[in-house]
């Protein structure tokens, strides 16, 4: 149940980074490691303290179940339990669990002779997160800056904070994320529709190969990427995406405080124009 | 770290170029430039072309330069003539749709009536470039996959420009062509029905939108980390699974407890892509059409709190006269 009809093979000792042999086993389909321990430490910790805040909240609508970062008053000290240290401390635990995770990702990519790449791009994710929670609130002077943990009211955190800078449209790394978002979106349902259509041809006919795949796109636009070069432009974009996600809002408040329509002034008082 | 992480292709292999699967006898010939560029190789195939033209491609090409062409004379027309004041203003420059007071008839040519005759242009180009994709598809025996995600795309872009202005009555609804206008559209349209990030739809538009790029992220990932393996051969891997199928599986199960397969992944991918303007484009669609105020209607399905009123007495500006046409 637990193992694949290959699996057992894969299944062997060694490439830990911490801890050696003592925690390298598996439960379930589940790899354990030191960093599979730590992750279910953080992660349970961390469940458990917003079931907390969401005992002292006074609601278990999870849409609206909200724990907010402390009062901006409190600057960058540990602030109550109550008045915002439980979002201090939830957000050691999600960092914890994070990182934790990534490493774990790590050991095993090791485990099976794999690149990199995974541990990688997941903390580019990571990267964002914490840019979010400490680096622009450390920047700011204040834990407040963080957003709320919850499902609609980070939103309207991510709405405030917008319109603090009248029309977050016009942030031009903002612009950037959004583009390579859209992109994304655009080159995966291209890539998994090309491999889906080559593999489920029309009635009667034997499945595609890459030659059909390039043939097409080279047919439809002049150009195919080919199968390796379209895993490198799709972790590209998607890294990028998230890369320039975090630098719009790090860009907001610790090196921009005005509105980001007005940003746009020094290209037209460029002194080309005059 | 200083090993090989297939980020690019080092040592590039020059061949004869390949002409492409043989085409159906229905078809007309491939245009015959077929290039090499060593740069692309860098990153991916380096041969350029032969990209096949035919009569939707050619006629989807014209109109959209017909639209093009008609968008940047009226934005050059916007400021004169003067192309100096058009390069500087270009990202505030705009097509706009006709007035409300013109509601869905067709207004005088610099009452909107360009912009409709762009927009007319541009959705019959894009049908025919829709066409295109379904057509290549199918003369080459391949699945229409590309033409359904496709048409996904195409829904979301429908509503924003054609059907919630036809249904709302009015093509003033309908987006600006323009790099700051349409974000201004965008901006308003959120305001003007209480904030979008309350319509359901739109929520779950970005969870695709986000989802998406998580996907590709493991998905690219995964297959660059198998490099060693020959990992982006998915075709023959999906068909009969090798050992870089067997790791990439068992990596996402041993770290997470599941994994998809060869083929499944881009199943995943697809949806993941696809729904991303498909709930996009309903959520547009409800918007003003059904629901007025997203955030009201938020707080009577209880899934926004009701927050206390700071500013009493004052009106919503949507209930003023003039708001609507």
């Amino acid at each position: 149940m637990a193992m694949l009809s290959f699996e057992q093979k894969y299944r062997v000792r060694g490439g830990t980074l911490v801890g050696g042999d003592l925690f390298d086993f598996w439960m379930g389909p589940f790899y354990v490691g030191l960093f599979g321990i730590t992750t279910v430490f953080f992660s349970l910790l961390g469940t458990a303290l917003i079931l907390l805040g969401a005992a002292w909240g006074g609601t278990w609508n999870p849409w609206l179940i909200n724990i907010a970062p402390p009062d901006l008053k409190y600057g960058l000290t540990l602030a109550p339990m109550r008045e915002g240290g439980l979002w201090q401390v939830i957000t050691v635990c999600a960092i914890g669990a994070f990182v934790s995770w990534a490493l774990r990702q790590v050991e095993i990519s090791r485990k099976l002779g794999m690149g990199y790449h995974i541990p990688f791009a997941y903390s580019v994710a990571v990267f964002a997160y914490v840019t979010l929670v400490v680096i622009r609130p450390v920047a700011m002077g204040a834990w407040g800056h963080g957003f709320p943990y919850g499902i609609f009211s980070h939103l309207d955190w991510v709405s405030n904070v917008g319109y603090q800078h009248l029309h977050f449209h016009y942030n031009p790394a903002h612009m950037i994320a959004v583009t390579f978002f859209f992109t994304t979106v655009l080159a995966l349902s291209l890539h998994g529709a090309l491999v889906l259509s080559a593999l489920n041809p029309q009635k009667g006919e034997p499945v595609k190969t890459t030659e059909h795949e390039n043939s097409f796109f080279r047919d439809i636009i002049g150009y195919s990427i080919g199968t390796l070069g379209i895993h490198r432009l799709g972790l590209f974009v998607a890294l990028s995406a998230g890369f320039w996600s975090a630098v719009c809002i790090l860009i907001s408040g610790p090196f921009w405080t005005r509105g980001w329509p007005e940003w746009w002034n020094w290209w037209l008082n460029l002194p080309i124009w005059h | 770290m200083a090993e090989y992480q297939n980020i690019f292709t080092r040592i590039q292999v020059t061949g004869p170029a390949y002409p492409g699967v043989p085409l159906h006898p229905t078809d007309s010939a491939r245009q015959p430039g077929i290039g090499h560029s060593h740069l692309l190789g860098m990153l991916g195939d380096a041969q350029i072309g032969p990209v096949y033209l035919g009569i939707t491609g050619l006629l989807s090409l014209l109109l959209g330069a017909v639209a093009v062409s008609i968008m940047g004379l009226v934005m050059l027309d916007s400021v004169n003539w003067n192309l100096w004041q058009f390069i500087r203003l270009l990202p505030w420059l705009a097509l706009e749709p006709p007035p409300a007071a013109y509601g869905l008839r067709f207004p005088p040519l610099n009452q909107g009536g360009w912009w409709l005759i762009a927009g007319f242009s541009l959705t019959l180009s894009i049908l025919l470039w829709w066409v295109r994709t379904w057509r290549r598809a199918v003369q080459t025996g391949m699945g229409t996959h590309v033409a359904w995600a496709f048409a996904a795309a195409i829904w979301l872009y429908l509503v924003v420009g054609f059907l919630r202005p036809l249904a709302m009555g009015s093509w003033s609804e309908a987006v600006p062509f323009g790099i700051f206008p349409h974000l201004d559209w965008t901006a308003s349209l959120s305001i003007r029905y209480g904030n979008l990030f309350y319509n359901p739809f739109h929520a779950l538009s970005i969870v695709f939108l986000y989802g998406s790029t998580l996907l590709f992220a493991m998905h690219g990932a995964t297959i660059l980390a198998l490099g060693r393996f020959g990992g982006e051969r998915e075709i023959e891997l999906a068909l009969d699974r090798g050992t870089a199928a067997e790791r990439g599986g068992l990596f996402w199960r041993w770290c997470m407890g599941f994994n998809a397969s060869f083929e499944s992944i881009h199943r995943w991918a697809w949806w993941f892509a696809v729904l991303c303007p498909l709930t996009g484009g309903i959520g547009i669609m409800l918007t003003g059409t059904v629901v007025d105020n997203w955030y009201l209607w938020a707080v009577e399905h209880r899934f926004a709190p009701a927050y206390p009123v700071v500013y009493p007495g004052l009106v919503d500006p949507a209930t003023l006269p003039g708001a609507k046409p």
